[in-house]
């Protein structure tokens, strides 16, 4: 080794290097096989992409000759790129790569946090005609879309609508083709056990499965992946720049899907739509949908669909962390009490309609009181009638008691009560069905279920607005084209799921159609999509 | 941790998970955690029981680290599991390592034997009958007790009655079938994050072939009784269901030991390795060693093949009253009780 030269040993080690890059690279195709060795890269991304490193869009591994010009040059290239790495921008994925073309997927999340807000849902709402393995009786186009109208109060556009409830049953089935597994309606979502299917498991399980599916067919998928800028000229798109691991990085293809969710989790641009009373608000899912992608579209001209202003909001536990709760914060104990703000004062009818029904107003109604905050009351009769929350109520012997402990003014609430359970009328309670147990002469009046609260000890929950997700998104048309300004429909980028979920339901909620919509229109983005990248 | 802290990370679990519920397709676990609204630590030790370490709900988990609720359940009922075992234990856990265990059941076996030899697949005439019988009863009956008394324990903790019938039938088919291992028939989450059913299949030849070796050895003590003395025909019940059940004892242990290496460590509890380490290398060398005789019982090696099996297998003993193998025990007592429960709930 002594009369070796000095350069001779230094190309020796950046061979060396080379082969361990390659190795590296390779790693993710190695791992795929059952029979690999896990452990040692447990728990870990299939490693995250070297920087540096040019990157063909599912071959993986680059010509070691080449390697350390390319150290200059870093690009993802691919016919088809997905951003977003829910069950929208799956969907397309995976339908891309079954027609032949190489897809990379660019999810922002670090691999633990992948899938956007799928990994938060439970259901799909599906149109079918007769029972199926998973769903009972049947569930009619026209039924579908009447509901639809119902809650959206006509803000849809009919015939993308109709796409969606058509092909609702079409996706369901390519879903339990990729491996999907859906289980029959159990504990507590009976209402449900018609129209919805369920996801074994819920959707962190379906994307597992989905990115299963994707590295078996070679689809190359980055994680950490932010896109920053859009190159996008005539309503085409050309190429973007992202950071990849933190490093500026450029991405290129012959056609963009963009299924990168809503802007929920952009704390900012809630208080530009809502003011200062977002700062109260709760984000339920996903700290990731910041809606970079869809600023970045709108400001390149595509036409934009549905007001800043409507999202779906729940009440939720105000101890909830501030993102990222999900479904054990929620709280069903509404229509067993009083709801009352921070004066101690009720505001709103809590037994309007079945819980189910109204589950979605009272994040709208909580962000509309003083502080974003009020505060569900409920005596022990209601104890054991509602699905446990995750945080303990906070329990008093007495009404003042319990105000004092929820820092609500106790005189003030005494009264309350005293005013209501003054005006409750007898009647035969069943919170299953709308009973006869109401208020008389109580203004705001309580419609039903309506019992005297002095059953002690007595528990007090914090109600907060929790935001679902957004309806702000890119106008498509029924090829999952987005539409630009002045130019129609572009001819190479598509759009799919929470970014175009505006189009169809506008305001209001139908439980399970974000899922929908996501597969459908993922899958017509990802065929389209595939077309356009020949 | 401590033991309380693990049973107060078990309950704050629960409790995350029955405001939840997504994963109440996948075991039995979540069914029975969904007829309480809070739980009393014999409950978490009952659920703990019941889990069967399939990890699904690990890997469904939009709550799993590193989310800030930190909902890991396979890992923390596994070391719930381990607790519980002692506790349940009776009179006293006794920590038993393997090692020690077949190097005592050796030196016995040597001892009892002494310097005899004999051929012609001779097996008395190295150990007397007499001897095995009471060496084997001894150790059984007190296996037996232990085992009874800890499921006394467990079933007392449950505030439960004696189930009917169809409660023990359900039971038994979840425990043979193993039904709560096959996420029905996709197969667990083990050794990683795709579904298989190998684990299932290695333990089903674990437990079929201990169950068959088992079988052999009650029917080759009724042959005896009845007057017909080992050594056995090669194609007598005994030595059919023994060789059977030798096969799956070294099939099985070998493939979950395989297994067991490759799996996702965030889902276990690894201070349990060592009991479940030396649990399966007893098995197999039982298997090993029982298989050897069997092939080499007309030899001049018979003699000291038959100290060998002989002292492997007390060795296995041994470990049965406080080591891996009480694990079947609690999981069937946890499958009745839950079996009873859900039969109730329907009612």
């Amino acid at each position: 080794m002594d009369g070796e030269a000095p350069a001779a040993r230094n190309a020796t080690f950046l061979s060396m290097a080379g082969v361990c890059q390659r190795l590296w690279d390779n790693a993710p195709l190695l791992l795929s096989s059952k029979f690999a060795w896990p452990p040692l890269f447990r728990g870990f991304a299939p490693p995250p992409a070297p920087s540096g490193v040019l990157r063909y869009g599912g071959v993986i591994g680059v010509p070691s000759l080449d390697r350390i010009r390319l150290v200059e040059e870093t690009r993802i290239q691919s016919d088809v790129v997905v951003i977003g790495g829910g069950n929208a921008a799956l969907c397309a994925a995976l339908t891309a790569r079954d027609a032949g073309r190489s897809v990379t997927v660019l999810e922002c999340a670090p691999i633990e946090y992948r899938g956007g807000n799928s990994r938060h849902t439970r259901n799909m709402r599906c149109m079918h005609s007769a029972p199926t393995d998973v769903l009972t009786d049947a569930y009619p186009e026209d039924e579908y879309y009447a509901d639809l109208l119902r809650v959206t109060e006509g803000l849809t556009t009919e015939h993308l609508a109709r796409l969606v409830i058509r092909e609702s049953p079409n996706a369901n089935q390519w879903m339990k083709n990729q491996g999907a597994r859906f289980q029959p309606s159990l504990g507590g979502t009976l209402h449900l056990g018609r129209t919805n299917a369920f996801f074994l498991g819920g959707g962190k399980a379906l994307m597992n499965t989905y990115y299963q599916a994707a590295k078996k067919r070679g689809i190359q998928v980055l994680y950490n992946a932010e896109v920053t800028d859009v190159d996008i000229r005539d309503g085409r798109f050309h190429s973007g720049q992202m950071l990849l691991e933190g490093k500026p990085t450029e991405f290129r293809a012959k056609a963009l899907v963009v299924a990168s969710g809503g802007f929920e989790s952009n704390l900012e641009w809630l208080e530009e739509a809502w003011g200062e009373a977002a700062r109260n608000f709760i984000i339920r899912g996903t700290p990731y949908n910041k809606g970079k992608l869809l600023r970045l579209l709108l400001d390149n001209g595509a036409e934009s669909v549905a007001d800043p202003k409507q999202c779906h909001a729940v009440a939720i536990d105000g101890r909830a962390p501030k993102f990222d709760g999900g479904i054990v914060t929620r709280l069903d104990c509404v229509p067993l009490g009083i709801v009352v703000n921070k004066f101690g004062e009720r505001f709103y009818d809590e037994g309007e309609d079945l819980w189910p029904k109204r589950y979605a107003i009272w994040g709208r109604l909580v962000a509309q009181q003083p502080d974003q905050i009020a505060y569900s009351i409920i005596d022990s009769k209601a104890m054991g009638r509602f699905m446990p929350s995750v945080f303990p109520p906070i329990t008093a012997n007495t009404i003042g008691e319990l105000a004092s402990a929820l820092g609500l003014p106790a005189a003030t609430v005494e009264n309350t009560v005293k005013a209501y359970n003054a005006t409750v009328r007898p009647g035969s309670f069943d919170h299953q069905i709308l009973d006869d147990c109401h208020t008389e002469g109580l203004t705001p009046p309580k419609s039903h279920w309506a019992q005297a609260i002095n059953k002690p000890p007595y528990y007090g929950y914090p109600l907060r607005p929790g935001i679902t997700f957004t309806y702000l998104g890119v106008r498509v048309n029924e090829k999952a084209e987005v539409r630009m300004n002045g130019i129609g429909s572009s001819p190479n980028i598509f759009a799919a799921g929470e970014i175009m979920a505006g189009n169809i339901v506008g305001k209001g909620y139908l439980a399970g159609l974000g899922m929908t919509i996501g597969s459908v229109f993922g899958r017509i983005a990802g065929k389209e999509a595939a077309r356009a990248a020949k | 941790m401590p033991p309380n802290d693990r049973i107060a990370e078990g309950e704050r679990l629960l409790v995350i998970c029955n405001s939840c519920r997504y994963c109440e397709g996948y075991c039995a676990v979540f069914p029975a955690m969904e007829q309480r609204l809070s739980f009393t630590p014999a409950d978490v030790r009952y659920l703990a029981n019941l889990c069967h370490n399939c990890a699904e709900c690990y890997y469904a988990c939009q709550f799993a680290p590193p989310h800030e609720f930190a909902v890991n359940v396979p890992q923390v009922f596994a070391e719930i599991r381990a607790e519980s075992y002692k506790q349940y234990a009776w009179p006293a856990y006794v920590r038993v390592s393997g090692w020690l265990a077949a190097t005592l059941g050796l030196v016995v076996m040597f001892l009892l034997a002494g310097s005899r030899e004999a051929l012609n697949a001779n097996f008395y005439g190295i150990i007397s009958h007499e001897t095995m019988v009471a060496v084997f009863s001894v150790i059984s009956g007190y296996i037996a007790m232990v085992y009874a008394m800890g499921v006394r324990r467990f079933w007392k903790e449950s505030g439960e009655r004696l189930p009917g019938v169809s409660a023990w039938m359900q039971a038994a088919r979840d425990v043979f079938t193993m039904k709560n291992l096959s996420s029905s028939g996709a197969g667990c989450t083990y050794p990683d994050e795709e579904h298989s059913q190998s684990r299932r299949v290695f333990h089903h030849f674990t437990f079929y072939g201990f169950l068959l070796c088992l079988a052999s050895t009650t029917v080759a003590a009724i042959y005896h009784f009845a007057g017909s003395v080992a050594p056995h025909p090669y194609f007598s019940a005994p030595v059919i269901l023994g060789t059977l059940g030798g096969i799956g004892l070294l099939i099985g242990p070998v493939g979950l030991y395989a297994l067991k290496r490759r799996r996702d460590p965030a889902i276990v509890d690894a201070q349990q390795d060592g009991t479940d380490v030396s649990f399966l290398v007893l098995l197999f060398l039982t298997s090993l060693t029982g298989l050897l005789l069997l092939a080499l019982r007309e030899s001049a090696a018979m003699g000291a093949l038959l100290r060998v099996h002989l002292g492997v297998v007390l060795g296995l003993f041994l470990t049965l009253p406080y080591g891996k193998f009480v694990h079947g025990i609690y999981r069937s007592a946890a499958l009745l009780r839950s079996a009873y429960e859900m039969a109730r709930s329907k009612h």
